[in-house]
């Protein structure tokens, strides 16, 4: 009876099964860290001849300098120095570097969707552009990221245009992907009984789009922001890895990197994480804001 | 019957219709889907067009509204070419399904021919009050499609059809995947309706006493090529009911219809 409650408790619900995987992690986590780390701890206890204890070895490799992984409570430890102890316009906080990428980001993210709602609207529009449009935006993806980064911040760079414009241009240029594949089915989605229905009001091709194609595309809109959103922050890290940018937690890997300091990327990396999915989530809650407006189930 | 067909009979034609043909291009080969159509249709008229699946039924009505051309032959619409009738909103259209918007609550719906007829909004509001008390459907005004049933929301969308007030009401199969019992109640009030807004009506169906209870004239078709095999008059009252189907007359008329189709498909075969 009482185990079955307490079974209960921690399988029911939403919390319950959050807490024990989040638990979960950090014990794999740690148990990593100490057999990533311990080759190197042998190492030097054998070079000293230090007689070792594995209670020994597992409180070294989670309090090391530069651990090869380190430990959960390290990059906390990290990000609290790093968010809230740093003034946010230090150039040391996480506050300040979020808030480069993050806006660089954002304003590839709104340049990437118009872009991408734009070209759908072509290709929709335009049989000429559907068929000449379509495989140069494919193909256009599966150039790799981190060759075509590079390029596009120095040719940029060698034109003056530096800082926020050429890694927002990354943003965009991953973005504007998934919201034109998207908004073109979004687009085409209505069925040919609903378009011949406004043929019966002789509607014009404006009104075709005002009244049926762009509300029937929302759905599909969303979706695609959900990624686009997503990949807005890591275009906007990625073009932040050359060059030697400034600030962004792109930097921060980058120079997390150059001095072995790992729990610097990691408090980086959770850092970007935590803002790509609160970013997702508002997107999410915008999804339902306008499906209940529209009066449609989820 | 005599009083109202001597009215029509001495105006033109509202749907004319002559040696109309329509082939559909296919890859293997071509299809004859209408073939020497020859159809007049009066101002006021509740036609049906009946016949097998694949007997043009559809496609005819669908050259009438101007979602087809026809190959050949002459079509003429209240004397316009059926393009012309249609940029005017000649016709409600009423598919075989309800056809309404997901995103739009019923009233919404409702506006969708209004707004793009340059209604006000006040007077799309009063509309569709108005059209949706004439199908039962007071209060659903800011129900969502999802919410009502299949007979409701084929309600609504002829309510859509009429509300802009056309002349003609193109109804393809309505009521074709309703059951039977929503299908009666739906038959009588299609017939207080077309007797109350005295609109010119044509009626795909494939079921016999359907047709032969609506309709004022009733078209048997056969397939492949589609063509018209018999024109049936008929003779009820207007103000009938579904106890009519016990008549003799009615069983008579029925037997005409369904000696006509089967006339049709021992030719087809």
């Amino acid at each position: 009876m009482e185990a079955n409650r307490l079974f209960s408790i921690l399988i029911g619900g939403t919390i319950g099964p959050v807490v024990i995987l989040v638990t979960a992690i950090i014990m794999i986590w740690y148990a990593g860290a100490v057999y990533l780390n311990s080759s190197f701890l042998i190492d030097r206890y054998e070079k000293n001849n230090i007689e070792w204890t594995f209670s020994q070895l597992a409180s070294d490799s989670w309090s090391m300098e530069r651990p090869v992984l380190p430990s959960p409570h390290q990059i906390a430890k990290e990000l609290k120095k790093t968010i809230w102890d740093k003034k946010i316009t230090s150039p040391r906080s996480l506050v300040f570097h979020s808030r480069v990428t993050l806006s660089s980001a954002m304003v590839g993210f709104v340049m990437g969707t118009f872009l991408g709602i734009v070209l759908s609207v072509g290709i929709v529009y335009v049989p000429a552009l559907d068929r000449t449009l379509m495989p140069w935006i494919i193909t256009s993806q599966t150039i790799p990221i981190l060759a075509i980064a590079p390029m596009i911040v120095v040719v940029l760079g060698s034109m003056g245009i530096i800082g926020l414009v050429p890694k927002a241009m990354i943003s965009t240029y991953l973005c504007f992907f998934p919201v034109v594949v998207g908004m073109v089915k979004g687009l085409r989605s209505p069925s040919i009984l609903l378009v011949d229905l406004m043929n019966s009001y002789s509607a014009s091709k404006v009104e075709v789009f005002w009244k049926l194609r762009l509300p029937a595309s929302l759905p599909y809109l969303f979706a695609s922001l959900k990624v686009a959103i997503a990949l807005s922050v890591v275009g906007a890290i990625v073009a932040e890895l050359p060059a030697g940018a400034q600030g962004g937690l792109g930097a921060r890997l980058l120079s997390g990197s150059y001095y072995g300091q790992t729990s610097l990327i990691w408090a980086a990396l959770i850092t970007a994480s935590v803002i790509s999915a609160t970013l997702v989530t508002i997107v999410g809650r915008m999804e339902r804001a306008v499906n209940n407006r529209m009066g449609l189930q989820i | 019957m005599n009083e109202s067909s001597s009215i029509n009979s001495k105006e033109p034609a509202i749907i004319d219709i002559n040696n109309l043909c329509l082939t559909f291009e296919t890859q293997t080969e071509p299809v004859h889907a209408l073939s020497d159509i020859n159809l007049q249709v009066n101002s006021g008229d509740f036609v049906s067009l009946i016949g097998p699946s694949g007997c043009g039924k559809t496609t005819l009505l669908r050259v009438i509204a101007d979602l087809e051309k026809p190959t050949s032959g002459s079509i003429s619409v209240e004397g316009k070419t059926p393009n012309q009738a249609r940029l005017d909103r000649a016709y409600g259209y009423v598919f075989q399904t309800p056809a309404l918007l997901p995103w739009r609550n019923i009233e919404a719906n409702i506006h969708l021919p209004l707004e793009m007829s340059g209604y006000s909004k006040d007077e799309q509001k009063s509309l569709s009050n108005q059209y949706l008390s004439l199908v039962g459907l007071s209060g659903f005004e800011k129900k969502y499609p999802w919410q009502l049933s299949g007979g409701m929301q084929q309600r609504v969308s002829i309510a859509r059809a009429l509300s802009f007030d056309p002349d003609m009401l193109l109804m393809d199969e309505p009521f074709g995947a309703l059951d039977e019992i929503t299908r009666d109640r739906l038959n009588e009030e299609l017939l207080r309706l077309w007797e109350q807004t005295k609109k010119t009506v044509v009626f795909v169906t494939h079921s016999i006493p359907e047709a032969v209870f609506l309709s004022s004239k009733i078209v048997v078709m056969s397939a492949r090529p589609g063509k018209i095999i018999n024109v049936i008059e008929t003779n009820f009252p207007k103000d009938r009911n579904l106890d009519i189907r016990e008549s003799k007359e009615f069983l008579k008329v029925s037997q005409l219809v369904r000696e006509g189709l089967k006339e049709g498909h021992s030719d087809g075969s």
